[in-house]
């Protein structure tokens, strides 16, 4: 009888070898993208020089010293920090109310808001060019990206939030109600520091959504408000093929995100589970 | 301290209503357990006593004043959940300090309040622990404390002994009634334990959908049960119902009572004695018993199928399959009309 949980040798050998392919094959465009971020433009699209290659730095310095890196670093800096905060300040009671005082449309709300995910980015491109440029004077501006930013998140801040808040017993906030506490004072004494965990892995990972977002951040900026995402974009297009420009550029820019999700790796675990690994 | 006062309270989700219209008078420092099976309304009655549930109709009054739209927090009374739902993030004293802060009280006050508490307690030793490091036991007493440091008019208990072990609910039960002589607060006490009610209660509230079926003491229910509700709910093992022809030819004259079709007859199993055939009110074939030392539990039925259980000292002599007589004194025998359930004074 071969007992349940006991694997058999095959599989001791075969899963780590499929484990490790996998994450191989996830891994090596970011390897690649380091890698050639250290080899000169032409040095770059020189099959021969695919491995072995006199290692530059030419690129982070030219980044640094013509193209603002900085600047561009500090916008995704502000407007992602922004963007979360508001998102939480805005997420946070819509989460409380919706967990703690269910009506009967609790649900078609929280699937209205998720339904607005739905809608292709593109759809929408015209009208929000036209009156953010034209019509409401907001085009390139910190403002427009942070509240793009924020409202594009809003649906998955506030479903995160839910699901934790739904977790914490009823009768916790009861007992606060019989004690006496406010609604604030419910939200702050006793919401927040049992949902820290829960809420710390949203804003963690609103944070990393908002810094990874290129479609409207390459759209709605020129370079007052560009963040890294354009940066990378501008890199690409107007004088061809810079490949290792372009992954220098690349590099610094998911650097920061890939250093932050690495030290916050459990918060992020459970946040992508939506709190079902405790 | 205080008297409760509940006019015609009704509770209403949406068109549905829960609550059909409850008046109840609960006398100050009494002991008063709402007792049914689960779905009766018994703790929404409680949640709405405490201000955790609109009232949706009538009034409900602690002492002289309504308190429908009195905050929960303000009407003077405190609650002890079931799940205990204590502050996991705060430590025990903090857990106990949080309503009392909340109202603004100085520090050493209630700082002498929590200890006063506590020592009642005995959870003084706990005092800096967190309620995860506390046993179920501990933390329903850590939660009784949450209460009694708000030194409430009215203490408010919603099935708090669930949630424990046999051993345990046996021990915290005679804790509580101690608590309740020793403090002569007014206590309203959920519970769907039977033997709960019996204990602890000045007064038992008997409810089903949402209707009180009786109001009176542990033992007025027991001797006096107002219908087959009541009359099944309260003693263990249930009350027995016949009909009159499940029973013997003879029965009518040993119970002294004319037995007509539309009657039920109530036999607690712990008043029926066995006895010779010739002067049977019942007969059943003995199916099983259950031994349970001090007692046995015999389960029979009779020739017209309706099965009924006898508590006697010692198991029966008689195997299973063959036949036992019982017999009652006329005065402990119960009867209720067929169709409303309603006791019928023979």
């Amino acid at each position: 009888m071969a007992a349940i949980g006991s694997r058999s040798k095959l599989g001791d050998i075969l899963w780590p070898v499929v484990a490790w392919t996998v994450a191989l094959i996830f891994f090596f465009p970011i390897f690649w993208m380091v890698f050639t971020s250290f080899k000169t433009d032409a040095d770059a699209v020189k099959p021969e020089f695919l491995f072995f290659f006199t290692p530059t730095l030419e690129n982070y310095l030219n980044m640094t010293e013509n193209y603002d890196y900085w600047r561009f670093a500090i916008n995704s800096v502000i407007t992602a920090s922004f963007a979360t905060i508001f998102a939480l300040a805005v997420g946070v009671p819509a989460a409380y109310a919706m967990a703690f005082n269910p009506t009967k449309r609790t649900k078609d709300v929280l699937v209205w808001m998720l339904s607005t995910k739905m809608l292709p980015a593109a759809a929408v491109l015209y009208p929000m060019t036209y009156l953010t440029k034209n019509f409401l004077n907001i085009f390139d501006t910190h403002f427009l990206v942070i509240l793009v930013l924020c409202l594009i998140n809003l649906p998955i801040v506030i479903w995160m939030l839910f699901t934790y808040f739904k977790e914490i017993p009823k009768e916790i906030i009861e007992a606060g109600q019989m004690d006496g506490v406010n609604t604030w004072g419910e939200i702050k004494d006793i919401l927040l520091p049992l949902a820290w965990g829960g809420l710390a892995s949203t804003a963690l990972l609103c944070f990393i959504f908002c810094w990874n977002e290129a479609y409207w951040t390459v759209r709605l900026t020129t370079t007052e408000a560009a963040t890294l995402s354009k940066l990378i974009e501008g890199n690409r297009a107007p004088e061809g093929l810079f490949f290792g420009r372009l992954s220098a550029v690349s590099t610094a820019a998911v650097g920061p995100i890939v250093v932050l999700g690495w030290f916050c790796q459990k918060q992020l675990v459970q946040g992508l589970t939506f709190g079902a690994v405790k | 301290m205080a008297s409760l006062t509940l006019r015609n309270v009704r509770k209403r989700y949406e068109a549905a209503e829960v609550i059909h219209g409850v008046d109840l008078d609960i006398e100050d420092g009494e002991f008063v357990v709402f007792v049914g099976p689960s779905g009766c309304g018994k703790s929404t009655l409680l949640r709405m006593i405490a201000g955790l549930e609109e009232i949706s109709d009538g009034s409900v009054s602690i002492g002289e004043t309504e308190v429908n739209e009195v905050a929960a927090s303000k009407r003077g009374v405190a609650m002890v959940f079931q799940t205990y739902a204590l502050y996991p993030h705060m430590t025990v004293y903090k857990n106990m300090a949080f309503g009392l802060k909340q109202a603004k009280t100085p520090a050493d006050e209630i700082d002498r309040r929590v200890r006063a508490a506590a020592d009642i307690l005995q959870i003084t030793d706990y005092l800096d622990r967190s309620p995860r490091h506390l046993s179920g036991g501990q933390r329903q007493r850590v939660a009784i404390g949450r209460a009694i440091v708000r030194d409430p008019k009215v203490f408010l208990f919603d099935e708090p002994l669930s949630n424990l072990d046999a051993a345990l609910r046996v021990q915290t039960r005679l804790e509580i009634a101690r608590l309740h002589e020793r403090l002569k607060t007014t206590m309203i006490y959920v519970t769907h334990d039977q033997v709960e009610a019996m204990t602890l209660a000045d007064k038992i509230v008997v409810l089903r959908d949402g209707v009180i079926e009786q109001v009176g003491s542990p033992i007025a229910l027991y001797e006096k049960p107002q219908n087959a509700f009541v009359a099944q709910f309260i003693g263990s093992p249930k009350m027995n119902f016949f009909a009159a022809s499940d029973l013997s030819k003879k029965a009518a004259k040993v119970l002294k009572t004319d037995l007509t079709d539309d009657m039920q007859i109530g036999l607690r199993p712990e008043h029926m004695q066995v006895c010779k055939a010739a002067d049977a009110v019942v007969t059943g074939t003995l199916e099983l018993v259950e031994n349970l030392g001090e007692v046995a539990l015999v389960h029979l039925i009779t020739d017209t199928g309706a099965s009924f259980i006898a508590k006697t000292e010692k198991p029966p002599k008689e195997a299973k399959g063959e036949a036992i007589s019982f017999t009652i004194a006329p005065e402990l025998a119960h009867y209720f009309d067929k169709d409303s359930g309603q006791r019928l004074e023979g």
